[in-house]
This record gives C-alpha cells, sequence and structure tokens, in this order.
C-alpha cells in the first residue's frame, strides 16, 4: 500500500489533497483514521514566537545561573549563586534582627526583663510562636492543659510556677532522658488490701471539699503511705512533682475512680527537656510567657490563641 | 459467560492454562510467605486463578464458539470489561478521596483501627483513581482507539483478557496491600516488589499487543492518538522498571530496599513521578482527547503541524522536568535549574495540544453547546491548558518557594486529574457505552447533563478553595515580625486551613455524585443494551485465517 497521498484514491494529483474543510478553508492532508482527518493547517506564528520565548528564557537562565552538568563540575552561571550560601545569608539575616532583643533573654533576669514595656512587645508575641509551635500538642492553645498535662494557665504547680521554676523545668524536663531531670514518681500501691485502697480513694476524693474524715482509718493509711510526698493532710506545697491534694487541680483527676486508678497502676509523666531544640535566651522568653499565662497573657500576644475559642478542658478536677 | 463466548475453543484453553499458572504462581508466593500481605496476595491470586479455570474450564465445550465472522468485526469485549472496571474503580478511588478530604476537616472522625488510618487509606485514593479510574479507561478506549484508527482488530483476543485482568490484579494487590500496612514508600510507586514485577510481565504483554495490531493498520500513516498511547506504554514501562529497582529481603517477604540511595533516591523517585503524570496522566489521555473529540465533534483535527509539535515537544521536555519537585533540597541547584527551565519550555507544546483541541471545535460549538458529552471533552482541553500553565508557573523555582508543601500543589493537581482527566474518560465513555452496547444513546441521556454541572461545579469548588489554602500557608509559613520572629505559629496555618478543607470536601463530594451517577446510568445502559449495529465500523485489513 502506498504512503504517497498523491496516489491515493480521489486525491488531487498535483497537491495530494482530497478536500477542503468548509469551515477552515484549510485542506486536509489526506489520511483517513475510520473517519478523522486532519487540516493542513500552516504553522501558527504565535506558538511559534511562544516557543522561541521560552527557548531564550531557559538559555538566559542557563547562563546566569548554575545549569549544565560538566563531569565532575558544573557550569556556575554568571550571577555565581549558591544555594546553601543564599540560605544562610537569609537565614543569618533573620537571625541578626532576633539579636537585638533575644541577647537581653541570656541573663535570667526576669524582673528587670517584665519591667521593659518595648522589649516586652517584641518577646512576648514571639514567645508565643515558641509556646504554640512546641508546647500547645500537650498544653492546649491558651495553656488550658488536658488530661494528664497539667493547666499552665492556673496558679497550681507541681514544680514551681515563677519564670525561674518553668525555665528550669524546661531545661531538663520531668522524668526525662536529661541527666539532671526532675524526677518524681507516684508509686503503684496495687499491694495494699483492696478495702484499704478504696477507704484511702475515698478519704483522697474528699480532701478538695473538705468532707474527708481526718480520724478515720483512712486519714492513718494517708499520714503513713502518702503525707511523705503529698504533705499533711494532702496540703502539698513540698515542690517535688507531687500535687496538693486539697485543691481539686490534680491532673488525672480525683474522682473516686481516677484515685483508685492512679492508686492501683502508679503515675509517672513525663516532660521532655527543651535544653537540646531551644536556646537559653528562648528557654528564658517561654518560662517568662508561661508565667505571665495567667493574667496577661492575652496581652503579650496569645491574643491569637484566646480568639480561637479554645477552651480549656476540664481536666482539673 | 458472554466474554467466554467470543473465545474459541483454542483461545479458552490457552486462558485455563494462562489461570492455571497464576494459580499456582498464588499458591507458591502463599506458600513462601506464610504470612502478612503476601501471603494473602497470594491466596487472592490463587482464587482469582482457580475461578477462571473453572469458568473457562465449565464453558470449554458447552458453550458454543464464535463464528469465523468475528474476524471481520473488532473485539470490543475487553473494553466492555475495561470499562466496567473504570466505572468500580472511579466510585471506590473518589469515595476514599472525599473520606480523606472530610477527615482532613474533622480528624477526630478517624476510626481507631491501623488499617482505617489517613496513611494508609490516602495511597488507596491515589492509586484507585490514577491506576484502577486513569489505567483501565486508558486501557480499555486505547484497544478500541487502536482498532478504529488502525481499521484493523486486535491480532489476538487472549492478551487484552490477559493485560485486563493482570492490571486488575495489580490495583487489588496495591490497595489491599496498603491497608494492611505494605508500602515502598515511594509516591506512586507503594506496592512491593512482587507486585511490581507482575505489573512489568502484564505491561510486556500490552505492548506487544498494541504494536502486533498497529503493525496491521490499513492507513500508512499512524494516527496521533496512537502516538500519544504507544509513548504512555513505553515510558510508563521505563519509569517503573527503573524506580522500581530493588532487593527484596527474602523471596518471601513482601518487603524491599530500593537500590537508589541519598538523593539520587529522590531524583529517581521524581524522575518517575512527574513523568508518571505525564505519561500516565497525560500521553494516554491526548490519545483518548485526539480520537473521541474529534469524532463527536465530526470535525477534522486543526492542525497536523500543530500535533507534531505538541507531541515530540512533550515527550522530550518532560522527560527533563522532575526535578522541580525538588527545589531548594540536597538536589543540587544546576539540577533544579534545568529541571526549572524545561518545564517552561513544555509550556508552549501542551498548549498546542489544548489549542489544537479547542480549534478543532470551530465549527462545532453548537454542539458543545447542546452536547454535554462533548461539553465534557471541551472542558478536559481548558482544564489541560490551565494546569500546564499552572505548572510551568509552579516550576519556576521562586515561585515553587511560596507553593512547595501546600495545598496548592493538592489543587493544582486535582484541576489536572478531575478538570482535564477524569473529564476526559467522562467524555470518552459517554461516548463508548452506547456504542458498545449497541444503542443511540446513554439510558439516562438528561443524568449526563447533570453530571456535566455536578463535574464542573465539584472541580470549580475544589480547585479555587486549594488554591485560598495553599497560598494562605504560604505566605503564613515565611511572615516574620520585624523582630525577626516567624508571625504565625504552625497550628495558626492549620486552623486557618479549616473552611478551605470544608469547601474542598464539598466540591469533592459534588464530583463523586457525579461520577456515581454516572456509574449508574451507565449500569442502565448496559441492561437494556441495543441491537444496533454500525455496519461500517469494522476493520479494513483482513485477519489472516487461524
Amino acid at each position: 500500500m502506498t504512503t504517497d497521498p498523491k496516489e491515493l484514491d480521489h486525491a488531487d494529483p498535483h497537491t495530494g489533497n482530497r478536500d477542503v474543510d468548509p469551515v477552515s478553508g484549510y485542506d486536509t492532508t489526506g489520511h483517513d483514521w475510520g473517519g478523522i482527518k486532519e487540516l493542513n493547517t500552516p504553522f501558527p506564528k504565535i506558538a511559534l514566537v511562544a516557543l522561541v520565548l521560552t527557548f531564550v528564557y531557559s538559555v538566559v537562565t542557563w547562563i546566569l545561573l548554575p545549569a549544565w552538568p560538566l563531569g565532575r563540575d558544573y557550569t556556575r552561571g554568571l550571577l555565581d549563586l549558591d544555594q546553601q550560601a543564599m540560605a544562610v545569608e537569609r537565614l543569618s539575616t533573620i537571625e541578626t534582627l532576633r539579636e537585638d532583643w533575644l541577647t537581653r533573654f541570656d541573663t535570667p533576669d526576669f524582673e528587670t526583663l517584665s519591667d521593659d514595656p518595648a522589649l516586652m512587645a517584641f518577646a512576648m508575641p514571639a514567645a508565643d510562636r515558641l509556646y504554640q509551635d512546641n508546647c500547645s500538642a500537650c498544653h492546649g492553645r491558651s495553656g488550658g492543659g488536658g488530661p494528664g498535662y497539667p493547666v499552665l494557665s492556673d496558679d497550681h504547680w507541681l514544680w514551681g510556677g515563677t519564670p525561674e521554676d518553668i525555665a528550669m523545668t524546661l531545661q531538663v524536663g520531668i522524668n526525662a532522658q536529661h541527666p539532671d531531670t526532675r524526677w518524681a514518681q507516684m508509686p503503684a500501691f496495687d499491694w495494699m488490701e483492696r478495702s484499704d485502697r478504696h477507704a484511702l480513694a475515698e478519704y483522697v476524693a474528699a480532701l478538695p471539699s473538705g468532707a474527708a474524715d481526718h480520724d478515720g482509718a483512712a486519714a492513718a493509711l494517708f499520714a503513713e503511705n502518702c503525707a511523705s510526698c503529698h504533705g499533711d493532710q494532702g496540703a502539698g506545697g513540698l515542690l517535688n512533682g507531687a500535687p496538693t491534694l486539697t485543691d481539686d487541680a490534680v491532673i488525672y483527676g480525683q474522682d473516686t475512680a481516677s484515685v483508685l486508678a492512679t492508686l492501683r497502676n502508679g503515675r509517672q509523666g513525663v516532660m521532655p527537656y527543651w535544653s537540646d531544640r531551644l536556646r537559653d535566651a528562648e528557654i528564658n522568653a517561654l518560662a517568662l510567657y508561661v508565667s505571665r499565662l495567667p493574667d496577661d497573657g492575652a496581652a503579650d500576644g496569645a491574643e491569637t490563641a484566646q480568639a480561637s475559642g479554645d477552651t480549656a478542658p476540664e481536666a482539673t478536677q | 459467560m458472554a466474554m467466554i463466548g467470543t473465545l474459541t475453543t483454542k483461545e479458552r484453553q490457552i486462558g485455563m492454562g494462562l489461570s492455571a499458572i497464576l494459580l499456582v504462581l498464588g499458591l507458591a508466593m502463599a506458600g513462601v510467605a506464610r504470612q502478612g500481605p503476601m501471603a494473602l496476595h497470594g491466596a487472592i491470586a490463587m482464587i482469582l486463578g482457580l475461578a477462571l479455570v473453572f469458568m473457562l474450564g465449565g464453558s470449554l465445550y458447552d458453550q458454543s464458539e464464535p463464528s469465523a465472522s468475528r474476524l471481520t468485526r473488532y473485539y470490543d469485549a475487553p473494553t466492555r470489561f475495561g470499562i466496567v472496571m473504570t466505572l468500580i474503580w472511579a466510585v471506590v478511588g473518589m469515595a476514599v478521596g472525599v473520606w480523606l478530604a472530610a477527615l482532613m476537616y474533622w480528624p477526630e472522625a478517624t476510626p481507631p483501627w491501623p488499617a482505617t488510618s489517613y496513611g494508609r487509606l490516602r495511597p488507596v485514593h491515589t492509586s484507585g483513581v490514577i491506576f484502577g479510574f486513569g489505567g483501565n479507561a486508558l486501557i480499555a478506549t486505547s484497544f478500541y482507539v487502536l482498532q478504529r484508527t488502525s481499521r484493523a482488530r486486535l491480532v489476538d483476543a487472549v492478551s487484552p483478557w490477559f493485560v485486563l485482568i493482570g492490571f486488575n490484579l495489580f490495583c487489588v494487590w496495591a490497595a489491599t496491600g496498603y491497608v494492611m500496612g505494605q508500602t515502598q514508600s515511594k509516591e506512586y510507586a507503594e506496592p512491593e516488589w512482587y507486585a511490581d514485577l507482575w505489573l512489568v510481565v502484564v505491561w510486556v504483554t500490552y505492548f506487544v499487543l498494541y504494536i502486533r495490531t498497529l503493525a496491521r493498520r490499513a492507513e500508512p500513516h499512524i494516527y496521533v492518538a496512537n502516538w500519544y498511547y504507544m509513548a504512555f506504554i513505553l515510558v510508563v514501562a521505563m519509569l517503573h522498571i527503573v524506580n522500581n529497582l530493588a532487593l527484596p529481603v527474602t523471596l518471601g517477604s513482601g518487603e524491599s530496599f530500593t537500590i537508589w540511595s541519598g538523593v539520587q533516591d529522590a531524583m529517581i523517585q521524581w524522575w518517575y513521578g512527574h513523568n508518571a503524570v505525564a505519561f500516565f496522566l497525560t500521553a494516554g489521555f491526548l490519545g483518548m482527547l485526539y480520537y473521541f473529540l474529534p469524532v463527536r465533534a465530526q470535525r477534522p483535527i486543526w492542525s497536523y503541524r500543530l500535533s507534531i509539535l505538541s507531541f515530540w515537544g512533550i515527550v522530550f521536555f518532560y522527560m527533563w522536568a522532575g526535578s522541580h519537585h525538588l527545589h531548594y533540597t540536597a538536589l543540587p541547584y544546576w539540577v533544579q535549574t534545568l529541571g526549572m527551565t524545561f518545564s517552561i519550555m513544555l509550556l508552549v507544546p501542551s498548549w498546542a495540544s489544548a489549542g489544537n483541541a479547542i480549534a478543532t471545535l470551530n465549527g462545532a460549538w453548537h454542539k458543545v453547546r447542546d452536547d454535554a458529552t462533548l461539553r465534557f471533552m471541551f472542558v478536559a482541553a481548558v482544564f489541560y491548558g490551565l494546569s500546564t500553565f499552572e505548572g510551568s508557573f509552579m516550576a519556576i523555582r521562586p515561585v515553587n518557594s511560596l507553593s512547595h508543601y501546600t495545598d496548592w500543589t493538592v489543587g493544582h493537581v486535582h484541576s489536572g486529574t478531575l478538570g482535564w482527566v477524569a473529564m476526559i474518560v467522562f467524555g470518552a465513555i459517554y461516548s463508548l457505552v452506547p456504542k458498545l452496547w449497541c444503542r443511540d444513546d446513554m439510558a439516562w441521556p438528561k443524568a449526563v447533563e447533570w453530571h456535566f454541572w455536578l463535574a464542573i461545579t465539584g472541580t470549580l469548588i475544589y480547585v479555587v478553595s486549594l488554591w485560598n489554602a495553599g497560598i494562605t500557608q504560604g505566605l503564613m509559613w515565611r511572615a516574620y515580625d520585624e523582630g525577626g520572629a516567624l508571625s504565625y505559629s504552625f497550628i495558626e496555618s492549620v486552623e486557618a486551613m479549616l473552611p478551605y478543607y470544608a469547601a474542598r470536601t464539598l466540591g469533592g463530594g459534588l464530583f463523586l455524585a457525579g461520577a456515581l451517577l454516572c456509574a449508574l446510568n451507565c449500569r442502565a445502559t448496559m441492561r437494556a443494551a441495543g441491537d444496533r449495529v454500525d455496519e461500517s465500523d469494522r476493520p479494513l485489513a483482513t485477519q489472516p485465517a487461524e
């Protein structure tokens, strides 16, 4: 079978074309694929111009930027750009801006720092970003905590709530991998008689309301097993990681069932240490921010957290 | 089974032999693996092989053979099967997509089982729609288009079935493997080594069938659609083999290590990933467009020259563009520059095809207005032009610094897959189903119109919401205070996405509703098959007697 359109049936012997399309006025190429034909339209100039433009763009780019490999090397380009160097330069520009105020947090003189409103105006919104990116996943968008995770926007603290205390907790963590980590453990009282454990749980659950019977057998059990960490009659305040049991702020809950679960299995929550991820100045800024969460957190740049409608979960009962 | 009625006794025997081999292969896989996804996949292959042996064996002698006159007709039974599989995968893949979109908005709804976690279902969506829906549509239409444009019948009746059933087995292995946690961790190439090997066998069979049939064509020139289908088959084989080179941990484990490492691995992966977009999601579907659009519009292709420019431009430039997925990474700057510039040079060849398709409609615009099927194809060409422009634009390095890792990328992909790929598939399906089930029209012609508006509304809502989402994310992530601190925390950028994620779920839901309507419409059409025969729709080339 011939491939020459001029020899096909009904073809114009000179052009090889068989029919002219009435809409476009162009011939077809003479091929027929089960009814499909194609027009012999001349190449549209605009396509050619556009194609050349993209080629010009590419050639100019190749001349200016690193582009073609040459064995072990590559063409460097007239601009002599290096993406590593550019990234480092941009980062250092931002870091310089940050150094202006962040270095002042190298020394944890929190009172002086707090007394400088101009500094606070920079630092607290920045600390808010640090808080949201590093802490909010567990402690909530506005410090509201959650089951097992302490509320940071109230006055109840396991290891102290001054900026100095918080900075230390951030540095070493709680039950973390750090060699100097803060360490605490609520041991399991699974060895205790079941009836004693129930009595003790009911006693502890009744402590916040003041309804607990301090003369009963359960009170004696408490004095013997619990008071060394939680204080006499659960008064706490020893800053050893053991919560006060009289203020209804226990993070694992203080109803009888929750206390029973705690007694049976024990507890040992973990807070990671941050000294490997954040520098001292950042930790200090964060500590100050967290310490200010209850009263003026919103004014310090946490307004987005407040505005998001994030409510503190009922974790403090 | 009607399908078996199209096979001669000898072909049924060959089919039985192949099914028995599949059965033994499945048994061996299950036996060697003993447990885990590979054992289950062996069992699936075994059950499929056994079922096929019984089906073919049961009708080996008691079902009448097709008459010799079959050789004077095209062989469309595999295409009919392929279309049914296309519709099934469309509904499954898109439904999983809508579910995952809803989880982005409402993550608490994630069920508490590993198998239903977001990470395992996400590749079920991507593979389900790309390979299940897109792949079946490509194979089914390629058989149809190849025969019509070559005026020749498929060279044999067994290999098209092998290709389609084998490909769907791969898709089922892929989806079930993901749910069980099996993955190579390569995007769009997640299935493990044995599934990859199986696909190579299927694909080589596909290639041989295609080229042997093409060799019988009556028209001396090869039509554009076939250039594209051939490029799709050939390049996908190359990409698949190179990117999936891996060493199994043991022969009995469904796990492997890729032979590539470090930045080379990343480069190979995105050379694969980008050319999967180019040759799976573009070249094959351009083949579809080049056949169904002129046939439906009854117009000649506007420019043969533009077709040539577009084809060679696309196959040459796409090969270089993959590195634009790795801007600002450990990949050397010069590779990024090459990827960027070749992406820019790709634009004009891409637009040449979109423009050629739209100019072909000159003289048929009244049909675009009145015929929703043709309108699907027109919209597909428009979205093809839009998303290729967007792609070249996003490949420019500084633009990419804003768009990379954001939902803009997801929006871009869906403007291509919903607006271009799925639209042209639906156009092809609405052209093919009445024809293959011997009717004048679909059972519910008005539902096609409904589907069109559901699809276009869904696509626009989806794409526009993710443009907004992505640009918002990109701007929030790069914003710094005057004090050099980040202006936004990451969680704020997540919260800012909520309205867009809700809108994209709605858009995806509308698109899924359209696809469901299409599947039901096709089912009704298939059940009410007519007896219309188009006498002129037959091969010119004679089939050699067996």
